[in-house]
């Protein structure tokens, strides 16, 4: 068995070699080296495909080393459909079991296999760090040194590990909330990540639905819709998962299922690639939207009051703007907010280096990205960056911590809606 | 010490790729179905770092293929097997912008765009602009005589270098050319290395010309039912004596699959599409432009649309740009010609491969820079279907045959490289054809760079 050699081959043969995806790469672009290219990597899938190569350990490497950015995605004319072949090459690797190490089998064991399977977990451990956070025991460990004793990759993670939310998404929203007139019914999808460290997002999220006209349908201890699962290799888990998130929802009773962030709802509107024979996976996949999207389709509502910010610029997720095509829509409805100046991100839409898990697998190329957006930002001269996905969120945080304040398009819009109600 | 170890002495290891999985990358370039393994790839940063490499092959007798960004569309820079590549985007520094005197001087593995925009950030311009000028590097360009989308009023590659440094096949390094605009002293040797396709020497540096930017610019399209009507208008506009900077012409298949991928409102509906651009001063734009417009309309156009901004026109510029790699959206290989004819045969040759496509039962697309005559007519197939494979090579035997009969070229800016290597000496004939291989003979003796390409060496030795 090999997944790049029993795949649909044409989905290989589609990319003719003529490289106009190069220059968006953010991996080439860094190292001129054709292995380092979207049509350089799609020639070693092809390669193992038609026999001439072997599932080997640089192969592996290479296929951690892409960001899955999928920018090359949006640049090549040919349609070539990177995401399929990126998750199946790195389902390949991960079945062929060529990338050693028994310390990264039992990171990946536990993160995939068991937190991210299980969403009381996740919460566990949300709220277990949001105590350590808030007790001052972090600050105090900071202080003196601690994590400077151990080894260097736990002194990083520590630094990455994100601010735990006051509350879970569960808290924040009812199981069922209803606007005065309601047009539309939706179901809101809550995330893993985005629940325990932005739940003020989602709460936001249910607020600008509401301040549109539409009920919200909020499944109580939501699963991790798989994308971290997909992307890395783990894709009978994120079956497993996919199966779980579609079984939350009456899809019949719901005009949307809405998504805020960029990288699950890439993936969430991909179920049936995953499961093709699921009767539902069709229809569950045209109704995901994520939230600027479903906003735009329906008509924003463009709020009467300001948001207390006045010059935001605008950083797109990879998974929103190349993944679902999500270009526009965030920017008009940040352009909406009254008082607000909208400062274009030159390169806004280049990978931040958060990509998924890749600030923890590949520091290095992770904190080159991260520089560069940063030096972005700083062009711009705005004091807020907005963004829609959790990861992209926590790596410009990190990175700009002192400069900047990340914010997130909804979380601008609700405020502006809660002034206006105020004024009014 | 090894030819991999001269190698890395003379660059250093991080830049000698000699891994199975680093060499399968480079086995290939833009063109369908051509595939080969180079023993090694050095990404020299200088010079004097190419020099070297020249110097160890040589004395190895291995031979060299020099590689751009690999987007060439006759096999130009797929190697040969167990040579060494030699991949040059890692010169990629512009060295000197001398606005006195309208040139730029910059390394050979600097992309097309950038020097573009470098010479736009002081007012300046300079015009090829090949399909692939995001990503293919000036040293391809002039190694191939590239043509783009502005040919018609600026003209190729050809027409913008004043100057090029060369490292010869014996590691030597020559400059040749200069700043002047006149210059008749001995032979225009630079010239000969326009268009040599990587088999006389390695272009390290070139010295560009540039023109002061447009001040308007104007972008339309024109809509047609018929192949023939948009021809038509093609060959009155260059009647009436206009010169417009872009004509070019996209097909129904070819214009379907553009706006697959751009989504920019193109209409699928239509047999034709012409886009035009006139630049220059601003009230000769209007003119020039309102005179296309009603020669379009004249010659059976259904509609014709003014782009609204500059932005708006650009738009659709890079679209059309985008047109061979889209046409890929179809079938799984993608065959691409690019015969050229007088352009007074445009309406019967585009018709001619058209009949042909038909009477063979093959899918094809065409478009092309109508205004020059250069005609991109692709095969949409699969090169596992042998049967329909052999369809494709009969076709292509056949528009050859009528090209040249018209008096056309097989190739107006891609190359002969391997592709178009069997219908050469048709084309020239034998007293031309063998003059250009003794004058290969002359340089490279040993046949070091980039043998078997254009023609075989075979029968002059
Ligand atoms: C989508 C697409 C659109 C295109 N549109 C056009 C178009 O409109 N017009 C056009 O003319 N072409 C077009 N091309 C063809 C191609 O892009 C050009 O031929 C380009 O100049 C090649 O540049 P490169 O850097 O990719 O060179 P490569 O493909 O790497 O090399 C091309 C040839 O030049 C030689 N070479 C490269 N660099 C050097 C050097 N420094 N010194 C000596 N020899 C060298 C190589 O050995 C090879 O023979 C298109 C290609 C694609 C894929
Ligand atoms: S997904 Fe991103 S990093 Fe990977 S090949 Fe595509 S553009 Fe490059
Ligand atoms: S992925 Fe698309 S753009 Fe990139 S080389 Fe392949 S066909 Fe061209």
């Amino acid at each position: 068995m090999n997944l790049l050699r029993d795949m649909d081959y044409s989905v290989l043969q589609q990319c003719m070699h003529c490289g106009m995806c190069l220059p968006t790469c953010p991996t080439y672009v860094e190292t001129k080296r054709e292995k380092n290219s979207p049509r350089g990597r799609i020639a070693l899938m092809r390669s193992i495909a038609d026999g001439t190569s072997a599932v080997s350990e640089a192969f592996a490497d290479e296929m951690y080393y892409c960001l899955g950015c999928l920018a090359c995605q949006t640049a090549c004319p040919a349609g070539v459909h990177y995401a399929e072949l990126f998750e199946t090459a790195r389902a390949e690797v991960e079945r062929a079991n060529v990338l050693p190490g028994v310390e990264r089998g039992f990171w990946r064991w536990l993160a995939l296999d068991v937190i991210f399977m299980r969403p009381w977990m996740l919460r566990a451990i949300g709220i277990v760090l949001r105590l350590y956070q808030q007790s001052g025991l972090e600050a105090l460990l900071r202080r003196v040194r601690f994590f400077g004793l151990l080894p260097k990759k736990f002194e990083s993670l520590e630094k990455q590990t994100p601010r735990m939310s006051a509350a879970v998404s569960d808290e924040l929203i009812d199981v069922l909330e209803t606007p005065a007139e309601p047009r539309y019914r939706v179901g809101m999808l809550t995330g893993c990540v985005q629940d325990i460290a932005f739940s003020d997002v989602n709460r936001a999220t249910v607020d600008v639905l509401l301040a549109n006209g539409c009920e919200v349908v909020t499944p109580r201890s939501q699963n991790c819709c798989g994308s971290l699962h997909a992307h890395n290799g783990a894709v009978e888990n994120a079956r497993e998962l996919a199966l779980r998130q579609m079984s939350a929802f009456d899809l019949d009773s719901l005009d949307a299922i809405i998504t805020n962030a960029g990288g699950c709802g890439s993936h969430l509107k991909s179920y049936s690639h995953l499961l093709p024979d699921h009767p539902m996976a069709k229809k569950w996949d045209a109704k995901v939207k994520d939230i600027h999207e479903w906003l735009a389709a329906i008509g924003l509502r463009a709020p009467m009051a300001s948001c207390g910010v006045d010059r935001v610029t605008y950083h797109e997720s990879c998974h929103l703007c190349h993944g679902q095509k999500v270009t526009r829509q965030p920017r008009e409805l940040l352009k909406a907010i009254p008082g607000l100046e909208v400062v274009e991100l030159p390169e806004s839409n280049w990978c931040c280096g958060s990509a998924g898990i890749y600030n923890i697998t590949q520091p290095e190329q992770s904190q080159k990205l991260l520089e560069r957006k940063a030096g972005h930002i700083r062009t711009t001269g705005c004091k807020h960056v907005a963004t829609s996905n959790p990861g992209c969120h926590l790596q410009i945080q990190r990175g700009m911590n002192e400069e900047v304040q990340v914010t997130q398009p909804v979380l601008l819009l609700a405020a502006a809606y809660q002034r206006e109600s105020r004024q009014t | 010490m090894t030819l991999i170890e001269q190698l890395i002495a003379a660059t250093d290891a991080s830049r000698v790729l000699t891994q199975h999985e680093d060499l399968v990358v480079y086995g290939f370039d833009g063109t369908a179905a051509l595939k080969e393994m180079p023993a090694v790839v050095v990404l020299p940063r200088n010079t004097q770092e190419v020099a070297a490499c020249v110097k160890i092959a040589r004395a190895a007798s291995v031979p060299v293929v020099t590689r751009g960004s690999g987007t060439g569309l006759s096999g130009g820079s797929v190697p040969l097997p167990g040579c060494v590549v030699l991949t040059l985007v890692k010169m990629d520094k512009i060295i000197e912008l001398d606005e006195a005197n309208l040139t730029l001087r910059a390394q050979c593995g600097v992309i097309t765009k950038e020097i573009d925009d470098a010479a736009g950030r002081v007012g300046l311009f300079y015009p090829p602009d090949p399909g692939s000028m995001k990503i293919s590097t000036i040293g391809g360009n002039v190694a191939e005589n590239s043509g783009g989308l502005r040919g018609l009023k600026y003209g190729v590659t050809r027409d913008y270098v004043m100057g090029m440094e060369v490292v010869l096949p014996t590691g030597e390094i020559v400059w040749l050319g200069n700043k002047c605009v006149k210059d008749v002293a001995g032979y225009s040797m630079k010239d000969l290395f326009i268009g040599s396709e990587g088999t006389l020497g390695i272009i390290t540096e070139v010295l560009l010309k540039l023109v002061p930017k447009p001040k308007a610019r104007r972008t339309m399209l024109a809509l047609y039912d018929t192949m023939e009507a948009a021809a038509e208008t093609i060959s009155a506009i260059i009647a009436a004596k206009i010169i417009p900077c872009t004509l070019e012409f996209l097909d129904r298949m070819t214009v379907k699959c553009v706006e697959d991928f751009a989504r920019i409102g193109l209409p699928v509906d239509v047999e034709a599409v012409v886009l035009m651009e006139t630049d220059g001063h601003p009230a000769a734009v209007e003119e020039e432009a309102s005179q296309m417009m009603d020669l379009a309309r004249k010659h059976g156009a259904r509609e014709v649309k003014m782009a609204q901004s500059e932005a708006e026109g650009a738009t659709l510029a890079s679209a059309r740009r985008s047109a061979f790699s889209a046409l890929a959206r179809m079938k799984p290989t993608t065959i691409l010609e690019d015969v050229t004819v007088p352009r007074s045969e445009l309406t019967h040759m585009v018709k001619f491969i058209n009949d042909c496509a038909a009477r063979r039962g093959l899918m094809i697309g065409t478009f092309g820079h109508m205004g020059d005559g250069n005609l991109h007519p692709t095969f949409l197939t699969d090169e596992r279907n042998h049967e329909e494979m052999h369809r494709v090579e009969e076709a292509l035997e056949e528009i050859v045959d009528e090209t040249l009969r018209l008096g056309g070229t097989v190739t107006g800016e891609h190359g002969v490289g391997l592709a178009k290597k069997r219908f050469l000496r048709k084309q020239m004939g034998d007293g031309s054809y063998e003059l250009m291989r003794s004058v290969k003979m002359a340089l490279d003796p040993d046949a070091l760079l980039n043998p078997g390409k254009i023609f075989d060496l075979k029968s002059a030795s």
